[in-house]
């Protein structure tokens, strides 16, 4: 069981801080109304199929997807359509919404049809449920399933995405734990859509009940569990590629450049649900977390849950938290409202106290070059920050602010606590800005 | 001493050498080119749309641009020009920028704490900025950083404010906001509406106690000939502006005269 697979450069090791990591997923009571948004993929926000007034049953779609890159969305609950109006997405934009008066049956509209044999059946078929069941990726990028399972170049091996880098979170590892079958089913199905050779699945040493279980479901199947040295960010995508296969993605190029496809344990087992159930994705499992929570855990939530809801759920707060953070800390958002709905890609909620925040007061670079040893896209934050500072853009472009994935270890180990990763988006803002006027 | 000769034997012989070349083959300099030149204010502040006064004056002198594109430079020197190169002189109004907002920390709500770049264009990458409207100021100064004549201030109540006085109209933190809430008007525009949401009045009255709340005051004692309310706001009528008097009418002040005179 020793992880003998390749380390991708820098990276860092925050505390991990998984408070809820021995607390079994528990399904969360309905809540009164849903606030959801037609907008939790990358892409075209879904279509509006329903009106103000409208009754509406579980699992019954609600907005179809606008073109290729988009997604659908599926009712969470039985009720009535109360307002077609609009909703606060954690990055602060306002986003189309619908809200939802649950009518307290949760009574379920006539699902898809189960494709049991999914062994045998059409690739075609499996892809066309994909599509309909509105999976997108559930580990943040919220990229539409179906555009990912439809690769234009060839794909060799698939990369099962079970590491769960983000401190606190610990909604993918009761996934792993408490729904092995299901996840590996689901492994099995997009490799067998994809037609890849080798699954390899990418879980993190610090959660070896999950490991253990894993490996125990996988064994005889085309599933190889790979256990991976815990290292903050191995959960993203090239590096995850690069630890376990060794390849690397070209700067500005995609998984399939390379060969793999990557996709997030929760996604996959999504499509398990979609394809063997029929489930639509409507509801998801989200960890809710921090020093001041009660109870930290992890809950079954229906998708359009207010964040208010979840701290709720969690029994409260002890103290007045001082941050709320919508997914992990590393790289989640802070938010400022709590009337912000789960969203498909809402893997957690973690409160800070104030005593776990520093008001800085960010200082002169001091050239140590730890942020360039921590940046996992072997990039210069010290220099590019500088750059970005100066307004000098063209010159961020070249020195490839675009590759970088805003993981945050440039900021966690800078000693003159600079805001490295806002200086970065600011780049990458600028820069996507010139590359549009270039365009014309 | 011979050292001293054979260095003065070099410079003559040298100096004669560059004369002889620049008698030969010298380039003739452009003397429009050079006339104009010395007109150009030197701001390089890029307004008359192009890269640098250089480039402009360049441009002038074949002929191509028009001598009123540049605001920074005085009416003489424009008049100068328009003779030199033989074109028409377009009249040009002097205009300013404004910044569209009333919200300072006086008047706005926060709605989170920031504690990050001071930008405002890496502000807005935090939750679209700390302010509780969401098209307020944010008073970070992404517009007074670039402008060089020094004409925006950032007030100690945290909000841009420009000097219409100093402003030369360059058009340089119109680009900058990243919250658009800078125009260019005319100089001669008696007064202004400092607000930019397109929100509700209630709504914006939570957050802010200087928005325009469309309540109609300016225009049922001036009729919409003069200023009109579109869309729950006063717009006032470019060519028909009301006088400065107005503003003493607008229960929130965000009706106020260019240099945010008048009002409460």
């Amino acid at each position: 069981m020793i992880a003998n697979y390749l380390h991708f450069y820098g990276g860092v090791h925050p505390a991990e801080d998984k408070l809820a990591k021995g607390n079994s997923i528990q399904v969360a009571p309905l809540r009164e109304t849903y606030l959801v948004p037609l907008q939790m993929h990358i892409g075209a926000p879904a279509k509006l199929l329903v009106a103000k007034g409208d009754k509406v049953l579980r699992g019954q779609m609600i907005g179809e997807a606008n073109g290729f890159v988009s997604a659908p969305v599926h009712s969470p609950t039985s009720g009535v359509i109360k307002d077609v109006t609009t909703a606060l997405n954690p990055t602060g934009a306002r986003i189309p919404a619908v809200l939802l008066e649950s009518d307290g049956e949760d009574k379920a509209c006539e699902m898809l049809e189960p494709i049991k044999d999914w062994q045998n059946a059409e690739t075609d078929v499996l892809r066309k449920r994909v599509g309909e069941a509105g999976v997108v990726g559930m580990g943040g990028a919220s990229f539409p399933a179906l555009v990912k399972l439809s690769p234009s170049k060839p794909v060799d091996t698939l990369i099962i995405n079970g590491v769960e880098c983000e401190p606190c979170l610990t909604a993918d590892h009761r996934l792993m734990l408490e729904h092995t079958e299901r996840v590996i089913t689901g492994c099995l199905i997009v490799g067998r859509l994809l037609n890849v050779k080798e699954i390899k699945f990418g879980i993190e040493l610090n959660k070896p009940d999950a490991l253990a279980k894993l490996q125990e479901v996988a064994k005889g199947t085309k599933v190889q569990i790979c256990p991976l040295h815990v290292r903050y960010p191995q959960g993203a995508e090239k590096q995850l590629i690069y630890a376990l296969t060794g390849r690397k993605v070209p700067s500005g190029g995609l998984p399939m450049d390379v060969g793999c496809v990557v996709q997030n344990v929760a996604s996959v087992a999504v499509t398990a649900e979609a394809i063997c159930d029929g489930k639509p994705l409507y509801e998801r499992i989200v960890t809710v977390t921090g020093r001041p929570v009660v109870n930290p855990g992890n809950w079954l939530v229906r998708v359009g849950t207010r964040l208010a809801d979840l701290i709720r759920l969690a029994g409260g707060v002890k103290e007045d938290p001082a941050k709320i953070i919508s997914g992990g800390p590393m790289m989640g958002f802070s938010v400022y409202s709590l009337d912000i709905p789960v969203m498909k890609n809402t893997s957690g909620l973690v409160l800070l106290s104030r005593s776990e925040i520093v008001q800085y007061q960010s200082k002169s670079c001091l050239h140590c070059g730890r942020c360039n040893d921590a940046c996992p896209m072997q990039l210069m934050p010290s220099l590019l920050s500088q750059i970005i500072e100066s307004g000098k853009f063209d010159m961020a472009e070249q020195w490839h602010v675009m590759d970088c994935i805003e993981c945050g270890c440039c900021s966690y180990i800078c000693p003159a606590q600079r805001p490295l990763v806002q200086h970065m988006r600011r780049g990458k803002m600028e820069v996507t800005a010139i590359r549009k006027a270039r365009k014309g | 001493m011979l050292g001293a000769l054979i260095f003065l034997l070099i410079g003559i012989v040298v100096g004669l050498a560059v004369a002889l070349v620049v008698k030969f083959f010298g380039v003739q300099g452009n003397p429009l080119l050079e006339q104009i030149s010395e007109l150009m204010p030197g701001a390089n502040c890029g307004g008359c749309g192009y890269a640098g006064c250089a480039s402009y004056a360049k441009a002038l002198a074949e002929r191509e641009a028009r001598p009123g594109a540049c605001p920074s430079m005085s009416k003489e020197a424009a008049h100068k020009i328009a003779v030199l190169t033989g074109m028409h002189e377009e009249e040009r109004e002097p205009m300013t920028a404004v910044v569209l907002c009333s919200g300072d920390e006086d008047k706005a709500s926060r709605r989170a704490g920031y504690n990050g770049v001071n930008n405002c264009r890496d502000a807005v990458l935090v939750a679209q900025g700390a302010k509780s409207c969401s098209y307020g100021c944010l008073g970070l100064g992404a517009c007074a950083q670039v402008c060089q004549f020094g004409a925006i201030e950032i007030t100690e109540h945290h909000i841009a404010v420009v000097h219409p006085e100093l402003c030369r109209a360059c058009g340089r933190c119109v680009a900058a906001c990243p919250k658009h809430l800078i125009k260019l008007v005319p100089k001669s525009m008696p007064v202004q509406v400092f607000c930019s949401s397109p929100e509700r009045g209630a709504v914006k009255l939570k957050y802010c106690k200087g928005a325009c709340i469309g309540c109609g005051k300016c225009v049922r004692s001036l009729g919409s000939e003069h200023i009109s309310l579109v869309g729950g706001m006063a717009v006032v009528n470019a060519e028909n502006p009301p006088s400065a008097e107005i503003t003493s009418l607008c229960p929130t002040g965000a009706l106020r005269t260019l240099d945010r005179r008048g009002g409460k």
